[in-house]
């Protein structure tokens, strides 16, 4: 028990490493934009007097390190500072349109998980067959097409030349059923690529594990083999996926840009791309650094239920440590 | 153990999508070492009066918004894509093998620091840090060469460290130590060949990665600036003119996914052809 719980102070220890050293990354950015955010942010026709006022309320004219400690302490104070276009606290701009996004990121993951799994589960039960050679094609296909790629063709082919489903925006407010279908086709884009990952993830975890003795056990004292796959072997098989499906969280918040933009739908994504065509630096760093801390704890969450779930890893750790 | 690239490629065109994946991949490059040859217009020359046109024999791809021949502009784009993903390739291959044998040879300090900073960057989803960071430096060909460059450094460097670790006490290298030889003549001669195998395929397997990428950036308009044509601005563009024609959008579309397809059939089927093993650590 020591192994895990020495495993999981080294893990939070670099956790926070890497989010103090992230937003220094996202902070040096700042010092490399050509002129200086203030007058980028304010245009050409900005009279000096304005430039240095703003400039003074966004404390540029203090030394560089000086700045860096301010901006972390306020960012762990969950500051991240004010948008000088509207007075608005970021945080608030950001918290506003997460709710989007992050139904954006769990619809798609559901409906990988709904289409990926079955797919996976059929392909392993029947190795070799025509069927699984023809997933394992289309699974390529699936994962190699770029997300915007794939949002654009389903936006031509439903909304367009079929016109079953309705494009733009996230619906009326307060209308479940017009909210749930233009969700359909934003999140099939962003779907398409996991349900390849998860297919032939499943696949290949579930043929391991149909191979491991106990399953053979198993299927020698008369179990049938469908009851060995549902009862035992999707159990063992899921963990892998579950792992891909937390990152997966994390890295879809940020791929969701495409189908924010293309669907023409409120987000993170959509916050982002919008104050990078007004140079509006503070939202960027803000919107960059929500995503990368969605990112890593994640990823920290995934590895450390990884741990605690599976015995091997945690005899593992209990050995590298003694 | 390490195979001729003769052998390596006979096995990849044995397998069936290995060979659709050789066949364009070699297509691509094909285009893109010809390009210029190849091209049937001039592709940035404006021609209003013939917009939006349909494909014809005059127009293979039809035209775009301001009467710009497509199919010569989906060309000169490929020549961008492949060109930008080699550079990249090479250059995070180059800094990443370095930095990976730097932290296996290195004390512990600099090993953890090195680390870390592979952990920082890859805290950013990739196509995120590559947008914060050109939108910050301002988009330019050089600046996606540069950010992206960077984001795929750890990729390479952490598993470079990793087998540099792996081959560090081997018997032979021991030797040549004892021997008297310098560091530099240890890692150029003895360590770079022998973990060179995987940090190929890997990067092969990155082409469609940053094909991607490339692609995205230009898409959300923080890629190269016009009138350079890559296949993401061709594909917004279209996107933005949905109305008027959809050729743009299906014949970009199709580019950058036969592209993206065959890099990824052929990177895989290298991977298999190279060292099985790896396939179960890449899923």
């Amino acid at each position: 028990m020591s192994g895990l719980s020495g495993y999981i102070l080294s893990r939070l220890g670099t956790t926070a490493l890497v989010v103090v050293g992230a937003l220094t990354l996202l902070f040096a950015l700042t010092l490399l934009v050509p002129g200086d955010p203030a007058s980028v942010l304010l245009g050409p026709r900005a009279t000096p007097e304005v430039i240095d006022d703003l400039r003074r309320r966004m404390g540029l004219d203090l030394p560089v390190w000086l700045r860096l400690l301010k901006f972390l302490g306020q960012v762990a104070q969950g500051d991240l500072g004010i948008d000088f276009i509207s007075g608005r606290p970021i945080l608030t701009m950001v918290l506003e349109v997460m709710p989007y996004t992050v139904t954006l990121a769990f619809a798609s993951i559901g409906l990988a998980v709904a289409i990926g799994v079955p797919l996976g589960t059929y392909a392993a039960t029947h190795p070799n067959t025509a069927a699984d050679q023809a997933l394992a094609v289309v699974s390529v296909g699936f994962i190699a097409v770029p997300n915007f790629v794939i949002a654009i063709y389903l936006l031509l082919i439903f909304s367009i030349w079929l016109d079953w489903l309705p494009v733009l925006g996230t619906g009326r407010p307060g209308d479940f059923w017009d909210q749930a279908r233009r969700l359909i086709l934003p999140a099939a884009s962003l779907a398409i690529g996991w349900v390849g990952y998860i297919a032939r993830l499943m696949r290949s975890s579930l043929l391991e594990i149909l191979n491991e003795p106990y399953i053979r056990t198993n299927r020698a004292f008369g179990l049938s083999k469908a009851k060995v796959v549902y009862k035992y072997a999707l159990k063992g098989a899921a963990l892998p996926t579950i792992a891909i499906l937390g990152l997966g969280i994390g890295r879809l918040l940020g791929g969701a840009i495409f189908a924010e933009i293309i669907f023409a739908r409120p987000g993170l994504g959509k916050l982002i791309y919008e104050a990078i065509g007004t140079r509006n630096y503070p939202i960027v760093q803000g919107g960059v650094f929500v995503i990368v801390l969605l990112f890593v704890l994640t990823n920290l969450l995934v590895d450390l239920v990884y741990a605690w779930i599976d015995p091997r890893i945690r005899a593992n750790l209990g050995k590298a440590s003694s | 153990m390490i195979a001729s690239a003769r052998e390596v490629l006979a096995k990849v065109w044995a397998g069936g999508t290995g060979r659709i994946g050789l066949v364009l991949v070699f297509v691509i490059l094909f285009v893109a070492a010809f390009a210029p040859w190849l091209v049937t217009h001039e592709p940035n020359k404006l021609d209003v009066l013939h917009r939006f046109a349909d494909p014809s024999f005059e127009h293979l791809m039809g035209t775009d918004q301001i009467g710009r021949d497509f199919f010569s502009r989906i060309v000169v784009g490929t020549r961008l894509a492949v060109g930008v993903a080699l550079a990249v390739i090479l250059a995070s291959l180059t800094m990443g093998t370095l930095l990976g044998i730097a932290a296996a040879y290195a004390g512990r300090q600099a090993e953890r620091v090195i680390l870390i900073l592979f952990d920082i960057i890859t805290s950013f989803p990739s196509l995120v840090l590559a947008l914060a960071m050109v939108a910050m430096l301002g988009p330019s060909l050089v600046n996606v060469v540069i950010v992206v460059t960077i984001t795929f450094i750890p990729h390479f460097g952490r598993v470079a460290r990793a087998q540099t670790l792996a081959l560090k006490s081997a018997p032979f290298l021991e030797a040549e130590r004892v021997l008297g030889a310098s560091p530099v003549r240890l890692v150029l001669v003895h360590v770079v060949p022998n973990i060179m195998g995987p940090l190929v395929v890997l990067a092969s397997m990155d082409v469609p990665v940053v094909i991607t990428i490339e692609a995205g950036l230009s898409f959300l308009g923080v890629g190269v600036r016009p009138p350079l044509a890559s296949w993401g601005t061709l594909l917004y563009d279209g996107y933005q003119h949905l109305s008027q024609s959809v050729w743009p959008v299906i014949f970009a579309g199709l580019t950058l996914s036969a592209a993206t397809l065959g890099f990824t059939l052929f990177g895989e089927a290298l991977r298999d052809a190279v060292d099985p093993k790896l396939r179960s650590r890449a899923a």
